[in-house]
């Protein structure tokens, strides 16, 4: 069994975008601000702190997460993924380019959260309808594009993966 | 909007954790999926002392049949539940139910006990548990034991749990599940919580009348209410009638003390228990398989 004292930090190991860390962290540090303020990773973005809009979702072991609703401590033995490891991906590419051609974000603030859903999304579903699509798209608030946009890109990115296959 | 100082524990087995709970059961709390309880905690509804992570006990972490029980540990996450092969053969009705706990996001992550122990009046498993005739399976150092889900909550966020307890497993019948059911909810925005939900299970024999009837409603009372089998009894021997249903849920809803807030007045909330209750008896009714039944 682990254990820590408030006032005490614990050592973690994790993985995140593929890089190993040994890292010290209080056990009430949120995962969202671990990202932010010790490993430099501001691209995960920080809006409602309780799990509502979206904006800070990133990967633990494959699945899409809030991470404002986890303790940095409990990834320690996790791989996570994030906006930043996503941009060397295919899919993170390919994303980009429909997100950019469909208009599919203003000012980007739920961007990161979005397209890191997607990209669970677009492994688990091969033929996602478009409510299938606005289904997941329901835990992410986008206060610029009403979704439109965000929809067709996601779409388009799932077809097109399917005719490579 | 950030947590208050507390001392945390990674138990690795059931037992370290219920000896955790022992020691430190009244000044701590166990976080499991942390959906709803980080939230609290992050607003700083509720600070501890110590928290209990069980998300390693990894034994408590399963979906099982045996001898015709669903057995459903604590841990389990929401998704497992909605993506399972025993769930969606022995209870479509839960299965159904699942897409509607959150978001895909927060399933992930949500455990079944969680959802459970939390007892918000308006959330879908218990509701779904309590019509299923659930049981909770609790288990401290001292002894385990088991309680009907019907006299498991108390009342808001509240249950029968003491503070060294904890809810290892649901176990659910699935011999003789009426086959018609249904799962209906209304809230402001898809996933968010329901403001009034309501579930229906109900058997009809060859020529079509109905045999079996099973309704709860959450999102009204403290707890999720499950309805006397004395109320539902218009219903018994006949096909459905639009002014019988009106009635039962007239009886049904007659104690029910819905709280107005800013999401939805007490009166509109009695309303769309109403519209609630009228369709998912009609939904399961279509659903429901004609078949014999003996006397």
């Amino acid at each position: 069994m682990q254990q820590v004292k408030s006032n005490e930090k614990m050592t973690i190991n994790t993985k995140v975008n593929d890089k190993s860390y040994e890292v010290d962290v209080e056990p009430r540090k949120l995962l969202s601000d671990f990202l932010r303020e010790d490993l430099g990773l501001t691209g995960t973005h920080v809006g409602c702190e309780h799990g509502v809009c979206g904006a800070c979702t990133i990967m633990i072991d494959g699945h899409a997460i809030r991470s404002c609703l986890m303790f940095a401590v409990q990834i320690d033995g996790s791989e996570v993924e994030t906006i930043e490891g996503l941009q060397k991906k295919e899919l993170g590419l390919e994303l980009k380019e429909a997100f950019s051609k469909h208009h599919a974000l203003q000012c980007g603030f739920c961007t990161a959260g979005i397209l890191m859903s997607a990209v669970e999304f677009l492994y688990e579903e091969n033929h996602p309808t478009e409510k299938e699509t606005r289904e997941m798209l329901s835990g992410h608030l986008c206060r610029c594009t009403g979704y439109e946009g965000i929809v067709s890109a996601i779409q388009e990115v799932a077809e097109k993966n399917n005719e490579g296959r | 909007m950030k947590p208050s100082k507390f001392d945390y524990y990674r138990p690795q087995t059931l037992e370290e954790t219920l000896n955790l709970l022992a020691n430190y059961g009244d000044e701590g709390k166990i976080l499991a999926g942390g959906q709803s309880f980080i939230p609290i905690l992050n607003m700083r509804m509720s600070e501890v002392d110590c928290l209990i992570d069980i998300n390693n006990v990894k034994d408590l972490d399963y979906i099982k049949i045996e001898e015709d029980i669903l057995k459903i540990g604590t841990l389990t996450r929401q998704r497992s539940l909605e993506q399972s092969d025993l769930v969606f053969d022995k209870l479509p009705l839960l299965r159904e139910t699942c897409e509607f706990i959150g978001h895909q996001q927060t399933r992930n992550r949500g455990t079944v006990g969680g959802s459970v122990v939390h007892a918000d009046p308006s959330a879908e498993l218990p509701l779904v548990f309590l019509i299923l005739g659930g049981k909770a399976i609790i288990q401290s150092e001292i002894e385990t034991r088991e309680t009907e889900l019907n006299d498991f909550f108390l009342t808001y966020l509240t249950t029968d749990m003491m503070p060294d307890e904890l809810l290892t497993s649901i176990h659910v019948p699935i011999s003789d599940v009426p086959t018609g059911y249904a799962f209906e909810e209304i809230s402001r925005r898809h996933g968010d919580f329901a403001l009034v939900s309501a579930v229906c299970l109900m058997n009809r024999n060859i020529s079509g009348k109905i045999t079996d009837l099973r309704l709860a409603i959450g999102g009204v009372d403290a707890v999720p209410m499950l309805a006397d089998e004395e109320d539902l009894k218009p219903l018994i021997g006949k096909h459905i009638e639009e002014e019988i249903i009106d009635e039962i849920a007239e009886s049904v809803l007659e104690m029910a003390e819905p709280d107005g807030d800013l999401h939805a007045s007490a009166e509109y909330r009695m309303h769309i228990a109403k519209v609630l209750i009228k369709k998912v008896m009609k939904k399961a009714y279509l659903r429901a398989e004609r078949k014999e039944v003996p006397n």
